[in-house]
């Protein structure tokens, strides 16, 4: 299966997410914000990273690059499109999620291991999950406490539209500690932690099992694969 | 947008924005008035290195020229007064040492084969001064200065490393510098997308009013890929590319590391040079496809003392002679007089040598990117560096008298009168603790100050993921990144300094921080290559600084022959003090090491039950400069511990073998606080706690328990071994002969560190004592 | 109450990555008739009481001290408004 991943002027996770894609058994394609060419992918990965130096608001400027549009309307004609928090910053921007980013509650960078408990396992990307199941990935933002205004975050709530909660340690002050959400088909989510450092035994965060050993990350990306055979 | 053509020279309106009555100085004029007085002093050049350049010229220099000779003649650019020692690096060098050295010290950085056909470079540098001005920026600068570096070599830059020094911890200003410079730090750093694998955080009152700010940073690359600075080949273009040339730091490089702050003196005109880590991160992808294309002859990134620099380095390192013209540098501000943009220190600006044939390939890569360029002239055999404005001629040099043969200083050295009752007055003489519960009130006293306490409220705010490579990180002893995912090769890295020891000594300090930094890539299982260094000390014009640099650099030479590995390249830093009182010195020795595939690597405190904890090497009471002492007693004097480079080679070898053959599952080295914080420290890395017993080593030893716990004795490591495979590491370490002893077992149950007949602490009080330290100043940390 | 408005701007000869970006997505945009962008803090500050000279010249400090950072911004303007602005 074909997945692509946009590179935009500061991307910083594209060439993780490629790797992440390969180790589940897809095809990575690099593809380019100044392109209108999906290159006929069927699934699309907005990666993480700092494109344009989160300058204006993060994701924003991102959010008026030519591929945008591309992928709103495949988004919109129903392709899987997994926004990894720079990209779900550019989703939120592009209105294809609800919801905003602004500065983390504490004023600083984070990096740390987040524990999450996968409330929405129903949609393209996290099929492979259980309702319920708490997996850990790595957290690293500046701007990644989620905001919405009471209205939307009930709607989100109510729909069943919230796909990720943090557990245990809220890090960055998001409304009702979401930490991704989908879009009402399901086809669309976006999160802030990075399944895509959570994928290669060595490289992962910690387990008790052993150091760097953690790959719950991994089922995102068989998720959309799985789908997509399913299809 | 990309300007795709030369530009024309003449230009009317660009003459109306001159400032009033400004007319360029240009060579036929300086020619003419021979007797025109020029402010040398201010351009902070000395008269008899005003003279000198007169002499070289045959005349009076254009402003353009006195610009230029004062940037890079000064202390930060020429290493004047330093040359003279920095040479024993180049000559005290064996056939060993050169065997896979692809490039030495005199380059943008040192470049290592580390085998597969992959290269590493890297390089540690000082951005101190800037630092204590802007905080935020200075530090951020920091960073994108040396990644810089590392690009111009032909490497993608994987990861960095930050040493970093502030005064007292409880003094008001410091929280406002900390705070500063790790913001910034992690906004240019997480931006270019590369993760921070190490490091270190010190507090020192000795550092109040000049903070240390050292930056490291790693690049890898095929061989094929390498680049030098040099400008080859007549006709060869020569464009700059990035950002557009502003008033940034004007003056920065011979103002700022020339002179020290006064404190209540008039601030220095905004020489403040703002990051841009997007334009860097740009420019860094924009280099690697114009590599990968082969689209580049030479390239220099712009760095102090921006064109100045890059056009007379270029020249000189190749064919010597280079033509350019001034007016086609892009410009963010059009009031800039031409020397204001000759000394300019814009960031993220990278000059590059071109084939005419291959320019209009280059360009379109460049506008891909929406990089910024501009054709600025082309390599010339004339073996002058000819720069022309509005088609004038304001600079006629030969480029090697202002790149390469500056001045050479030989500074007065003078015996400090302050060492001989310094080193006379040993910590041996302070009361060491016997009872046990001092002993465990002194232990926590050390584990919760501010050197060595937790550093996670500095590196949480650091990315340690990105690239999906790095295979060490803090807190283990040396970071480490793997080069190649088929073969998992990788590299690992390390630095240390210590001011206290080398304020005792500073020849023996600074093979204590070789040793260390040597030592801490070994424990990781990688095998110890290469070296760099960030050489912080105060005024060479104090003879009692330049006699402690020039034994710091002897130590670090002679060290560096003795294990038989090179100093590839570095960076000096002087001028730092507050007023007349210098920093102590604090020469960062930064260590890099090759391992052949990561998933050797050995991390720093055991996970399992059950393990063998042995201690390798022997201790000695050696309390002079230590933790404790300090700690404790507020105490600095006596003599820094021994070094025996052998031992650390052959502790090294041991280590590595040991990692190689997979019989040890921890590995952590002794340094600051002595045995008892390195037990706590791999205690609490998976919170797995251990039951020790000291009787064999004190005995054999012969020592009491509080040398045993906090002596700093230096060649010792603390292993954990797996029951399955005690039999062979033991043989292992009878066969070569290294001091051993087994000191204590792993014990998950038990959740505490337990020294058997001293003390006992649960690891819940070890974390809370060595984590609350640096929050309670600066703020809390997330989920601790 | 009334409230003053502080405008901080990053000086002039210094970079503004920010600013750039902005234009530069324009320029993307074919906006080219803006050819630069700059971008600053506006603060508005509400007022218990009256705004006499005393008042202002404290928002003058504070807006020194505190709003700015004088290495790399300056204050380009303060003004009182009689409510907080209408949009």
């Amino acid at each position: 299966m074909r997945v692509g991943v946009v590179t935009f002027p500061g991307s910083l996770d594209d060439r993780d997410a490629q790797r992440a894609v390969r180790l589940a058994g897809g095809e990575p394609v690099a593809l380019w914000h100044g392109d209108h060419d999906l290159k006929g992918v069927e699934a699309i990965i907005l990666p993480g990273g700092f494109s344009y130096g989160d300058y204006l608001r993060a994701g924003a400027i991102a959010s008026f690059s030519p591929i945008m549009a591309d992928v709103v309307d495949a988004a919109n004609a129903g392709m899987p499109v997994l926004g990894i928090c720079n990209g779900f910053q550019m989703l939120a921007e592009a209105r294809l999620i609800p919801g905003a980013h602004t500065r983390n509650a504490h004023q600083q960078f984070i990096r740390r291991d987040q524990r999450l408990v996968v409330e929405n396992a129903r949609t393209d990307w996290t099929n492979g999950f259980t309702e319920g199941q708490e997996i850990t990935i790595p957290l690293k933002n500046a701007d990644g406490r989620f905001i919405a205004d009471a209205e939307t975050v009930k709607r989100i709530e109510g729909e069943g539209q919230v796909a990720f909660r943090y557990v245990g340690v809220n890090p960055n002050g998001s409304m009702d500690d979401i930490a991704g959400v989908t879009n009402a088909r399901g086809n669309v989510v976006g999160l802030m932690p990075h399944p895509e450092h959570a994928v290669e035994e060595g490289f992962g965060p910690d387990t008790p099992a052993a150091m760097s050993s953690g790959v719950d990350g991994l089922t995102f990306f068989t998720s959309v694969l799985e789908r997509a055979l399913a299809k | 947008m990309t300007d795709q053509t030369d530009r024309a020279p003449h230009d009317a309106e660009m003459i109306d924005v001159r400032p009033e009555g400004h007319v360029p100085d240009t060579v036929a004029n300086a020619a003419a008035t021979p007797d025109r007085e020029q402010p040398y002093g201010a351009l902070g050049l000395k008269a008899d290195e005003y003279a000198k350049i007169r002499e070289i010229l045959g005349r009076r220099p254009t402003s353009g020229e006195l610009a230029m000779y004062s940037v890079m003649w000064s202390e930060h650019c020429s290493y004047k007064s330093s040359k003279i020692y920095l040479r024993q690096f180049g000559q005290k060098v064996s056939p060993a040492m050169k065997k896979n050295l692809m490039v030495g010290m005199g380059e943008n950085a040192g470049v290592v084969d580390v085998g597969g056909g992959w290269a590493v470079t890297f390089k540690v540098e000082s951005h101190n001064h800037p630092s204590y001005i802007e905080p935020f920026q200075g530090a951020a600068t920091g960073v994108g200065g040396i990644v810089r570096d590392i690009i111009s070599m032909g490497a993608r830059p994987v990861a960095v490393m930050d040493q970093l020094r502030f005064g007292d911890i409880d003094a008001p200003d410091t929280a406002r510098v900390v705070d500063g410079v790790v913001g910034g730090i992690s906004f240019y750093a997480n931006c270019l997308g590369l993760p921070n694998i190490g490091g270190e955080t010190y507090f020192d009152a000795v550092y109040q009013g000049n903070p240390l700010v050292n930056a490291l940073a790693v690049g890898v690359l095929r061989h094929e890929d390498l680049h030098l600075a040099n400008a080859r080949g007549v006709g060869n273009k020569v464009v700059l590319f990035g950002a557009r040339t502003g008033g940034d730091g004007i003056g920065g490089a011979s103002i700022l590391a020339s002179d020290t702050f006064s404190s209540g003196g008039p601030t220095k005109r905004p020489a403040v040079q703002v990051g841009d880590p997007f334009a860097e991160k740009v420019l860094i992808e924009c280099c690697l496809e114009l590599f990968r294309d082969e689209l580049v002859e030479g390239i220099q990134d712009l760095g102090a003392a921006g064109i100045s620099c890059a056009t007379s380095e270029l020249a000189s390192n190749g064919d010597g002679g280079m033509f350019i013209e001034l007016d086609n540098v892009l410009l963010r501000d059009p009031s800039l007089t031409a020397e204001e943009i000759l000394m300019s220190e814009s960031q993220e600006r990278m000059m590059a040598v071109v084939r005419p044939e291959k320019l209009d390939a280059f360009l379109a890569v460049v506008a891909k990117w929406d990089v910024e360029t501009s054709v600025l002239g082309e390599v010339t055999d004339t073996g002058r560096l000819v720069i022309n404005w509005h088609g004038e001629e304001i600079v006629n040099v030969e480029p090697r008298t202002v790149a390469v043969d500056g001045p050479v200083y030989e500074r007065p050295v003078a015996y400090p009168s302050w060492i001989d009752a310094l080193q006379a007055d040993s910590a041996s003489s302070l009361p060491r603790p016997t009872g046990n519960a001092v002993l465990r009130e002194q232990f926590l006293e050390l584990l919760g100050s501010p050197n060595l306490a937790d550093k996670s409220w500095v590196t949480n705010q650091y990315d340690t993921y990105v690239l999906g490579n790095t295979a060490l990180s803090f807190p283990d002893d040396g970071g480490m990144i793997r080069v190649d995912e088929e073969t998992g090769l990788g590299f690992a890295i390390a630095t240390d300094a210590n001011g206290r020891y080398c304020q005792l000594d500073p020849k023996q300090g600074a093979r204590l921080a070789l040793a260390e930094a040597y030592r801490n890539v070994a424990v990781t299982g990688a095998v110890p290559a290469a070296v760099t260094d960030c050489l912080n000390f105060g005024s060479p014009e104090d003879p009692e600084v330049m006699w402690q640099f020039s034994q710091a650099v002897e130590g670090l030479a002679d060290g560096c022959l003795e294990l038989e590995i090179p100093v590839t390249g570095g960076n000096v830093s002087f001028y730092n003090q507050t007023g007349t009182r210098p920093i102590h010195p604090t020469p960062v020795v930064g260590v890099l090491g090759v391992i052949d595939d990561v998933a050797k690597r050995i991390p720093s405190g055991w996970q399992d039950e059950g393990d063998n904890i042995y201690l390798l090497g022997t201790t000695s009471l050696e309390l002079d400069g230590s933790a404790w002492a300090g700690v404790v007693h507020d105490h600095l004097g006596g003599r820094p511990p021994a070094v025996d480079l052998a031992a650390e080679a052959q502790l090294a070898q041991l280590l590595h073998a040991g990692g190689d053959q997979s019989l040890i599952a921890a590995a952590h080295d002794l340094s600051d606080g002595g045995l008892a914080q390195a037990l706590a420290e791999a205690v609490m890395r998976f919170g797995v706690g251990a039951r020790v017993w000291l009787g064999e080593v004190l005995e054999r030893d012969g020592i009491d328990v509080a040398t045993a716990l906090f002596s700093e004795s230096t060649g010792r490591v603390i292993v954990s071994v797996p029951r399955e495979d005690d039999v062979r590491f033991r043989g292992l370490c009878e066969g070569r002969g290294y001091p051993v002893a087994r000191i204590g077992v792993t014990d998950a149950q038990s959740g505490s560190l337990e020294v058997q007949d001293v003390f006992t602490v649960s690891v819940d009080e070890l974390r809370s004592t060595h984590r609350g330290t640096l929050p309670a100043r600066f703020g809390a940390t997330i989920g601790e | 109450m009334p409230t003053i408005v502080v405008e901080v701007m990053p000086k002039a000869e210094l970079l503004d990555p920010q600013g750039k970006a902005v234009a530069g997505a324009l320029s993307r945009l074919g906006k080219g008739a803006f050819t630069d962008v700059r971008i600053g803090k506006r603060f508005e500050i509400t007022v218990e009481g009256e705004v006499t000279d005393a008042v202002l010249a404290d928002v003058r400090e504070l807006a020194d001290d505190m709003f700015s950072n004088s290495v790399i911004e300056d204050v380009v303007s303060i003004t009182v408004a009689d409510a907080p602005a209408a949009l």
